[in-house]
């Protein structure tokens, strides 16, 4: 029987990766106005609530749209990661006694592990904020305590802080990597220059951290 | 000068292989690092043993023959150099050298230094031919083609297919390899008639050679010797795209070589 023309997209290593650069470019879109939204939080808990409010109430309908989006692209993405890497192993299975890296950034070495890092992060997070289930003192309607409750718990900040920082690392390469591999990034004079990735890899997970910080910090209580 | 050599020896493909130590003594900084190699040799001949066996041929860094892993480099530590254009000075006096083949499963070591790199000439020869007219000579400005796409091509073109992206590469890929033949190739007016074709079967050809999947280190391009950019990789990917997305059964056109 012909294989579909999908199903041999998805089995070439080309195919696979542009899933993943796909899919990973919805997750830093995601990331990045989920940030934006966030910083509410430093206009006070009426403003905050109400947001919370608009995205669990008012616009459910959509917020259910982008959660079955988010995880689809999750689930591509990590299926497509693990099965890649798995190819990259087999395809060097005498390694070299020495190898010296020569331009590849810690951000690139370190994306399969801050992807599992990140793998444990999300349910942890949904779990803590969005059903409550893992969380001391959840009231429903009242994101602001939420926050302030949860993160004064020092070693619940300090997970997400870590999250931030695998998030930087994962957004430097994946920004920048993204657009390669989709094969929309202009020719360069120098193809591993990049702006864009770092402004989003430093902008995104600074902004986050504002709200762990600022509760660990006594800023806000 | 005198250097101490760490040597991959295996005496044949599924001998197991070990580093042995050589000190080489005498050697004259102008000397080329393959020339060193032969020093090396030609005292192991007269010591009654079996001579270090790597591949080369032009010795001038264009046929891609040679190639081998150089204190964890690809061709050693020069910049845009071939390890038979590497030459002796780029060492001090008393170093120690690493010296291994390319590793990859799509490149099984035959002896020592040498790898069967027939993985590669199954991706080109995936790609099938180009169906211009042969016959006499063309004139030189009946096709016209863009400065750009000229330039990009013969960038492209300047691959020797040695092998040592593949060496590079964490993940053993052979993506800037495949990329920079189905680039340029895909630059030109000549190319496009086959230009979908080629994009699929060269990269199920590289698939199936049992390499590896781009990650974007930049490995690849920065132990190229002929300075092949990551660029080409992008081209290769979009050019797949768009060639699955267009894929229709039966509409092929041209064949394979
Ligand atoms: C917040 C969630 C995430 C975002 C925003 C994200 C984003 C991205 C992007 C844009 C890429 C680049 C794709 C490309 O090179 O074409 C990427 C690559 C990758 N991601 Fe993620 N990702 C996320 C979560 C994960 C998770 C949970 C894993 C778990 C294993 C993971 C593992 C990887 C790996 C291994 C790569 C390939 C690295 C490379 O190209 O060198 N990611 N990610
Ligand atoms: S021997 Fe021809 S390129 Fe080195």
């Amino acid at each position: 029987m012909e294989r579909s023309g999908l199903r041999r997209f998805w089995d070439s290593s080309v195919g696979k990766k542009i899933v993943m650069g796909a899919t990973g470019l919805i997750l830093v879109a995601f990331v990045i106005g989920h940030m934006a939204g966030n910083l509410q939080f430093f206009s006070g808990p009426a403003r905050f609530n109400a947001y919370s409010h608009l995205l669990q109430v008012d616009v459910i309908e959509l917020t259910w749209l982008l959660r079955v989006t988010l995880l689809a692209s999750v689930v591509l993405h990590v299926i497509a990661a693990y099965q890649l890497t798995m190819q990259n192993r087999a395809a060097r299975p005498a390694d070299y006694v020495r190898r010296e890296p020569q331009v590849s950034t810690y951000a690139a070495r370190t994306m399969r592990w801050g992807g599992v890092y990140l793998l444990l992060f999300i349910p942890y997070h949904l779990l803590h904020f969005t059903t409550g289930t893992l969380h001391p003192a959840f009231v429903r309607g009242e994101a602001y305590g939420n926050v302030v409750i949860g993160f004064q718990t020092m070693w619940v900040a300090l997970f997400y802080l870590g999250a931030m920082a695998f998030l930087a690392l994962h957004l430097y390469h994946g920004a920048w990597a993204a657009f390669r591999t989709l094969g929309i990034a202009r020719p360069s004079n120098d193809p591993l220059h990049r702006r864009l990735a770092l402004a989003i890899a430093v902008i995104v997970p600074a902004g986050f951290s504002l709200l762990p910080l600022s509760v660990m910090l006594g800023f806000i209580r | 000068m005198k250097v101490v050599l760490h040597v991959w020896r295996q005496a044949g493909p599924s001998a197991a292989g070990s580093l042995v130590d050589y000190e080489a003594n005498d050697i004259s900084p102008e000397m080329s690092f393959l020339e060193m190699l032969d020093v090396v040799n030609e005292r192991l001949i007269v010591r009654g043993e079996v001579p270090i066996a790597f591949d080369h041929d032009c010795r001038e860094g264009i046929c891609g023959s040679c190639g081998m892993m150089i204190n964890g480099a690809a061709h050693g530590p020069m910049k845009l150099t071939t390890a038979c254009q590497l030459h002796m000075r780029s060492f001090k006096d008393g170093d120690e050298i690493w010296i291994e083949p390319w590793r990859a499963k799509a490149f099984p070591v035959i002896k020592d230094l040498v790898v069967d790199r027939g993985a590669f000439d199954r991706i080109i020869q995936a790609g099938g031919f180009v169906s211009a007219p042969t016959g006499s000579a063309q004139d030189g400005n009946a096709i016209p083609i863009a400065k750009q796409a000229a330039d990009e091509a013969m960038d492209a073109a300047a691959c020797i297919g040695c092998g040592a992206c593949v060496a590079a590469c964490p993940n053993a890929s052979a993506s800037l390899f495949t990329a920079a033949k189905i680039t340029h190739l895909g630059d030109l007016p000549q190319g496009q008639p086959e230009r979908m074709r080629r994009a699929l079967a060269m990269v199920h050809q590289m698939d199936i050679e049992t390499f590896g999947s781009c990650t974007l280190f930049g490995e690849c391009q920065e132990a190229c010797p002929k300075g092949i950019s990551i660029d080409t990789i992008a081209r290769m990917n979009w050019d797949y795209l768009f060639a699955a997305a267009t894929e229709r059964q039966g509409a092929e056109v041209g064949g394979t070589g």
